[in-house]
């Protein structure tokens, strides 16, 4: 029944699309004032879009097996909880869940540019309805979450245990608002270039979507991370796995366009720049949706892999490449020269574009080179962590120094001031890091630099927010989370240790620091799984004992083993066990790691986000 | 102007050839399957002949130039079971003889399973602390060898299927 009447509130959603689209053709040549039916039209087609979605959500909490979206992903003896986050665990929800935002973020971008002008309203919202018809065909032809299977079946398949987590639960959701944040910026900079409307109220207006969509990019890809930790039990927060650059391009991109909009904003240059990455931003995530969805990338999103589904994004991405090019290409006209000294705010902020158009190339290349490779001379060939530090790190050197030293610089032509407290925090950052990389023997130069570098941005931005000229506090807290960061990155690649071992119960493992003794297992049954619990404990130099408990979980349905990571988590360190099981032996796979400062990586990508809120904050006082 | 055509020509044409190239990338199926075509000397060991204590060289076995197919299996393996019929089929063809390895099993339920399910191998030889196995560089039950000319031709991992038949019958075709 839900199911049924999902189905129609979703086409009837599409049907509006029609409607929006006719009426606001006839409201841009006709009348000079805003129809506010379009308003209206957008709302009806957000809630009819919310009913549909609903219907989804109640098909899963019901588990009504004749709807095969909840056959394939559902299971009666699953949690309530995981009923209702497996509605978007699986390809045929989330779609209809980026539609649903997609259609409350067009209704949210009309009532907030009401001071806007009318052309540019409708044009937007023109441009944002063809994104919209896509995701309707794509979603009721390709991917319908609604079709009906008969016979009945008494029972589901059961969704993926290791997507029943908490922080996966709301990573989707999370992540694509800010998608589809960046595909109101795309319509908004098509509608602005092609009524020659780039200006400085355009930028003062867009940056709003953009700090929005920037900081639930930001969070999403966290919480992705977080869920990688946690759950996979690799012992690591990012593997630069394709799916993970997928969501890092965009940010990427749209990291640039939010520093570039501010350019914009205060001096009107740029301008190509601004349209450019706008129009990149969205297509970068459109291409994470065609490279996760179509199953051409191998990854640990394993969404049902269907060519048709490939080839749908595929045509509708490059159609909205082509269009955008076009007006591009027709209607932007770049901006008289401005002259800026090259010692000033403008170039550090290009300087800080071509860096981030680096790091976007490095990652691009390495995602999709493997395809190009396989394509053209049929070799495989997977690109890994290597790849990325080899080319990425060097070169946070220089960008970490721009990014201290930019921010002081004034705009058109400036001159450093006060050079000797730059030296002298220069002169503390090289000797602490020197005195902590001597200490660990680790790899000397690099490190050292590496390490200067991002203390330099440390200090000067705790020194920045207490100096009484400087009160940008929302660059100022980004740009000091960026450099903890960091930080916590260096400090936990060269401090950390992992020791992988097999050992039987009741056997010892001992190094220098700690002695790892297995007790004994037991068995435990959750509401869907049954758990073999080991008790490890590990005796530390300093005579504390610490006991863990990792677990393997055998889900019944579908049939899967997971691990559960024990993780002793303080301010300092992570201690972190996993346990494997070892086929057709009495061994165990132990896997015991000292992760140190990985809660300060969480917490600074938290602090980079606050930034942006910040941001968005202080925009809305100065009104 | 000139120059600005230009670009857009070859914006345009890059712009063309990533979507080929994609287009193309999806057909291609992302299955990644480990090599395990391998021309390797089998292991020169001796074993024991299942159920007896008579002891025979591995290298006696495969003597001849025919093709032998080495089953690596359990009566507690249950997708040995699963991988039984295939057995069954391939016994039809008379130039392919079968061995099977009986892993880490106990005597009584090793027969029970031949007796319940029928036995496909020509001979059987006993692995009874899995050390066999490991010479031969097996990851678990059930794998299967196929070797010509006291060479491992090629090693199928886990149960057989109606995939592997195939290949089985590919190289077979080759070498007749």
């Amino acid at each position: 029944m839900a199911s049924l009447f999902g189905f129609y509130s979703l086409v009837l959603g599409f049907c509006f699309s029609f409607l929006i689209i006719f009426l606001s053709v006839k409201n841009f040549r006709n009348i000079n004032i805003f129809d506010n039916k379009l308003i209206s039209f957008t709302f009806l087609q957000f809630f009819f879009v919310v009913l549909s979605f609903l219907g989804l959500i109640l098909s899963f909490v019901n588990s009504d097996f004749s709807n095969e979206t909840v056959y394939n992903h559902s299971h009666t003896s699953k949690p309530i909880f995981y009923k209702i986050t497996g509605t978007w665990g699986n390809h045929e929800g989330s779609l209809l869940l980026w539609l649903l935002v997609l259609t409350l973020f067009v209704f949210l971008f009309l009532l907030e540019s009401k001071e806007q002008k009318k052309k540019y309203r409708i044009l937007t919202l023109l441009f944002q309805q063809i994104i919209i018809i896509g995701f309707f065909i794509f979603s009721i032809k390709t991917s319908n979450p609604f079709n009906y299977i008969f016979p009945i079946p008494n029972e589901g398949l059961g969704l993926n245990p290791i997507l029943q987590d908490p922080a996966l639960a709301i990573h989707p959701p999370i992540l694509y608002l800010g998608y589809v944040g960046s595909s109101i910026i795309f319509s908004s900079s098509l509608a602005a270039t092609s009524l020659n409307y780039i200006s400085r109220d355009w930028a003062k207006h867009i940056k709003k979507w953009i700090l929005v969509s920037w900081i639930f990019l930001s969070l999403g890809i966290l919480l992705g991370s977080v869920w990688a930790y946690y759950e996979l039990g690799w012992g690591g927060f990012w593997f630069w796995d394709p799916v993970e650059n997928v969501s890092l391009m965009p940010w990427l991109a749209l990291t640039t366009l939010l520093h570039c909009i501010l350019v914009l904003e205060k001096r009107l240059v740029l301008t190509s720049w601004v349209v450019i990455l706008s129009i990149s931003t969205f297509t970068l995530s459109m291409c994470g949706t065609f490279l996760v969805r179509s199953g051409i990338l191998n990854s640990v999103h394993t969404f049902a892999n269907d060519p048709e589904r490939g080839l749908f994004i595929l045509i509708f991405l490059f159609c909205l490449i082509f269009l955008s090019l076009f007006i591009f290409f027709f209607f932007h006209k770049v901006e008289k020269k401005k002259y800026f000294f090259w010692l000033s705010k403008e170039s550090s902020i290009l300087i800080n574009n071509w860096f981030m158009m680096y790091f976007l190339t490095v990652v691009l290349i390495g995602t999709i080179y493997p395809i190009f490779l396989e394509v053209l001379s049929s070799e495989k060939i997977s690109v890994g962590p290597p790849f990325y530090n080899k080319l990425i790190f060097p070169l946070l050197i220089p960008f970490l120094f721009a990014m201290a030293i930019g921010p002081k610089l004034k705009w058109i032509k400036s001159d450093l001031q006060n050079k000797l407290y730059l030296i002298f925090f220069f002169v503390i950052s090289f000797l602490i890091s020197a005195i902590i990389v001597k200490s660990f023997n680790t790899n000397f130069l690099i490190y050292s630099i590496l390490l200067t570098s991002a203390f330099y941005l440390f200090f000067i931005s705790i020194r920045d927010f207490f100096s009484i000229k400087f009160k940008n506090f929302a660059q100022v807290i980004a740009h000091f989370g960026f450099s903890l960061f960091i930080l916590s990155i260096l400090f936990n690649n060269i401090f950390s240790t992992e020791i992988i071992t097999n050992l039987k119960i009741g056997e010892t493992y001992e190094t220098e620091k700690f002695k790892i003794n297995f007790e004994k297992i037991n068995q435990k049954d959750g509401k869907n799984f049954k758990a073999i619990i080991g008790k490890f404990n590990i005796e530390n130099l300093d005579g504390n004992i610490d006991i863990f408990n990792p677990e393997l979980r055998i889900y019944n349905q579908p049939n899967i083993v997971t691990t559960e990571a024990d993780i002793k988590t303080n301010l300092l360190t992570d201690k972190f066990m996993t346990m494997n099981l070892v086929q057709n032996q009495e061994y165990f796979n132990i896997r015991y790691q000292i992760k140190p400062f990985m809660v300060w990586i969480w917490f600074s990508v938290l602090l980079i986000s606050l930034g942006g809120l910040v941001s968005l904050y202080q925009k809305k006082n100065e009104k | 102007m000139k120059n600005k055509i230009f670009l857009k020509i070859v914006l345009i044409t890059i712009f063309l050839i990533i979507f080929l190239v994609f287009y193309q990338g999806l057909k291609n199926s992302n299955i990644y399957t480990p090599n395990t075509n391998i021309k390797k000397d089998i292991p020169l060991l001796n074993v024991k002949i299942f159920g007896t204590n008579e002891v025979i060289k591995l290298k006696k076995i495969f003597e001849d130039d025919k093709f032998y197919l080495m089953n690596i299996w359990a009566s507690w393996c249950v997708p040995c079971r699963d991988e039984h019929p295939f057995l069954m089929k391939i016994k039809n063809n008379k130039n392919i003889k079968i061995i099977g390895l009986n892993y880490k099993d106990n005597y009584k339920n090793a027969k029970n399973f031949l007796n319940e399910l029928d036995n496909p191998y020509n001979l059987i030889l006993s692995d009874n602390d899995g050390t066999i196995a490991i010479e031969w560089g097996a990851y678990g039950v059930p794998e299967t060898y196929l070797i010509h000319k006291k060479k491992i031709i090629k090693k199928i991992i886990g149960p057989l299927n109606e995939e592997s038949l195939l290949e089985i019958k590919r190289l077979f075709d080759e070498v007749y």
